[in-house]
């Protein structure tokens, strides 16, 4: 990686841990074990279900608000605090900033998400006493909860790069909540013809689909996850990811800084 | 050319190489129809839950309902499966939800009451929801007119469809065939008259697709039924006239029996059989019919077929 990436992804990481972005693990970790203790008395059988289904509900959840809330003052805040003039002064092109930005947003997710997968494998052991092979469903639904922060970092600093803090964080949760509603979509265009039909499928492919990337029903229920899919998922998110990020790139450059 | 054209460019490039490859991929995703078991779950059907759960946008949830409840019966339809279980509580809950949306009951009444695989087999499911449509919707004659047919269709009782008829038909709008069918009820004649009426109002009456399709393979069906009836009415008088069953069609044609050749909904000529009975060409054509099938072969219904043309895994 082109070393003046590495260096602002690093200080984004760095500026994140520093704005304690990592204290929602100790509410992750109060909520989990919480939930593995009180579902151990009160639920028969379902232990690991409700594990499963809270543990990967809470690291998405808890993910996407990070992203959001993270991502949509990448920019604005570099611009508020004048700290980007200096800097894009020298040597760092606005490119590089952009990408650099993404690594680091993206970084702290996976670290953040790192310790929350501890958090749920360990709450599982607690109410299984063993791990099973159905697990490693439990695994991949993680992986693709990281792919969809791929995509929702992206869109932050999408809008961040041209709107307001507020409204950036409005467009990228609506953007997430429509295309958690993916599917649903997809099927409106299929029972509609003509130019209502040609413009809802446009639609629907063009928003980001995160019903894809959501398992987390099979996983609680140790369906396995077919290689097709993890392949197609995963090249799904990078391709949502460079695209945006291009878009962002593409709109910063031409944006005037003075 | 400048350093900001070449990261233009370079930007450009990537964005459309990408958009191109997502819609590629997601194109993929979709193809794997990733409809497991467990995503086929319908989790909450407590409609107090999802009614707070959504704070109070019932409209939307109800839409939302109803748009899975249509694809979830598209889909297990498409695949030949006769398992339709999840088709009444999603209907329920989209109607408790929304009870003014008239859609799901017109539905449920075609829908919940047959015998698999062509329906649920749910008949009291669909009575249930019928009666709660008409206490929220008593002004709605199509729901009077659901409930009567589900009667006649699903119970074979008249008197209770007789009695939905009139109700609806008393409405300030009506249908102009309520009043006709309730009295053919009450009358309990022509079978074949009276379930061409009905099947007829209900494609009138609706603007759902897969009802408009179920009421035109039904009429197709009646036309078939009726029309092998008369026809082997005339076989057996013409044998009772000329002491032997005839040759062909063109026996009866030419004896003065029949005038043309007759031909079932698709066109093709019908069959007399060496024991005189009328048989349709392509039996698998025309679903629904109970007359002009081979000996011992079922019902053709659209689930049947659909499940015999689906690549065996």
């Amino acid at each position: 990686m082109n070393s003046r990436i590495g260096y602002v992804a690093f200080n984004t990481f760095r500026e994140a841990v520093r704005d304690r972005v990592l204290y929602n693990l100790v509410a992750f970790a109060v909520l989990l074990s919480g939930a593995a203790i009180l579902v151990g008395e009160i639920s028969i059988d379902i232990e690991r279900l409700v594990v499963v289904n809270l543990g990967l509900t809470a690291v998405s959840l808890f993910g996407v608000v990070i992203a959001i809330f993270m991502g949509i003052g990448l920019v604005s805040k570099e611009i508020e605090k004048k700290t980007l003039y200096t800097v894009l002064s020298r040597p760092v092109r606005r490119w590089e900033f952009v990408v650099g930005k993404f690594f680091g947003l993206t970084g702290t997710l996976v670290v953040n998400t790192f310790f929350m997968a501890i958090g749920v494998f360990l709450a599982l052991l607690y109410v299984a006493h063993k791990f099973e092979k159905a697990d490693t469903a439990v695994l991949i639904a993680l992986y693709f909860i990281v792919l969809e922060f791929l995509i929702v970092c992206a869109l932050a600093l999408l809008f961040s790069s041209f709107s307001t803090p507020l409204m950036s964080s409005v467009f990228t949760f609506a953007l997430f909540l429509i295309g958690s509603l993916a599917d649903d979509l997809r099927g409106f265009a299929r029972m509609t013809h003509g130019l209502t039909g040609a413009l809802a499928t446009g639609v629907a492919y063009l928003v980001p689909n995160f019903s894809a990337f959501n398992i987390i029903n099979q996983a609680a229920h140790g369906d396995p996850v077919p290689g097709r899919l993890i392949a197609y998922n995963t090249a799904y998110a990078l391709l949502y990811s460079a695209m945006t990020i291009s878009g962002a790139v593409l709109i910063f450059q031409r944006r005037n800084l003075k | 050319m400048t350093s900001a054209r070449r990261v233009n460019m370079v930007a450009t490039i990537v964005l459309l190489i990408s958009l191109a490859g997502g819609v590629v991929t997601l194109h993929a995703i979709d193809q794997m129809a990733l409809v497991s078991p467990a995503q086929q779950a319908l989790y909450i059907r407590s409609t107090t839950v999802l009614r707070r759960m959504c704070l109070g946008y019932t409209g939307l949830l109800a839409d939302i309902y109803w748009t899975r409840a249509v694809q979830y019966f598209g889909f297990q339809h498409f695949k030949g499966s006769g398992d339709f279980r999840l088709l009444a509580p999603l209907l329920q809950v989209t109607t408790e939800l929304d009870p003014h949306m008239l859609p799901p009951y017109q539905f449920g009444a075609n829908f919940l009451g047959p015998k698999p695989p062509n329906g649920a087999g749910l008949p009291g499911d669909a009575m249930n929801l019928l009666r709660f449509g008409i206490e929220h919707n008593p002004d709605q004659w199509r729901l009077y007119y659901n409930l009567g047919f589900l009667y006649f269709t699903e119970f074979k009782d008249y008197a209770k469809a007789a009695d939905a008829f009139e109700r609806g038909a008393k409405l300030p709008f009506t249908n102009k065939f309520m009043p006709i069918l309730a009295a053919k009820m009450a009358q309990h004649a022509g079978e074949f008259d009276t379930a061409r009426m009905l099947w007829y109002t209900t494609y009138q009456s609706t603007k759902e697709a897969a009802i408009k399709e179920n009421a035109v393979d039904h009429l197709r069906a009646l036309q078939v039924d009726e029309e092998v009836t008369q026809l082997e009415g005339v076989v057996e008088k013409y044998r009772q006239q000329m002491g032997h069953l005839p040759l062909s069609i063109g026996d009866l044609e030419r004896a003065g029996f029949i005038r043309g050749t007759p031909e079932d909904p698709n066109g093709h000529p019908y069959k007399l059989m060496p024991d005189g009975r009328i048989e349709v060409q392509d039996p698998q054509s025309i679903f629904f019919i109970t007359k002009g099938l081979p000996p011992g072969m079922a019902s053709p219904t659209p689930a049947t077929v659909a499940a015999k043309s689906q690549p065996k895994s």
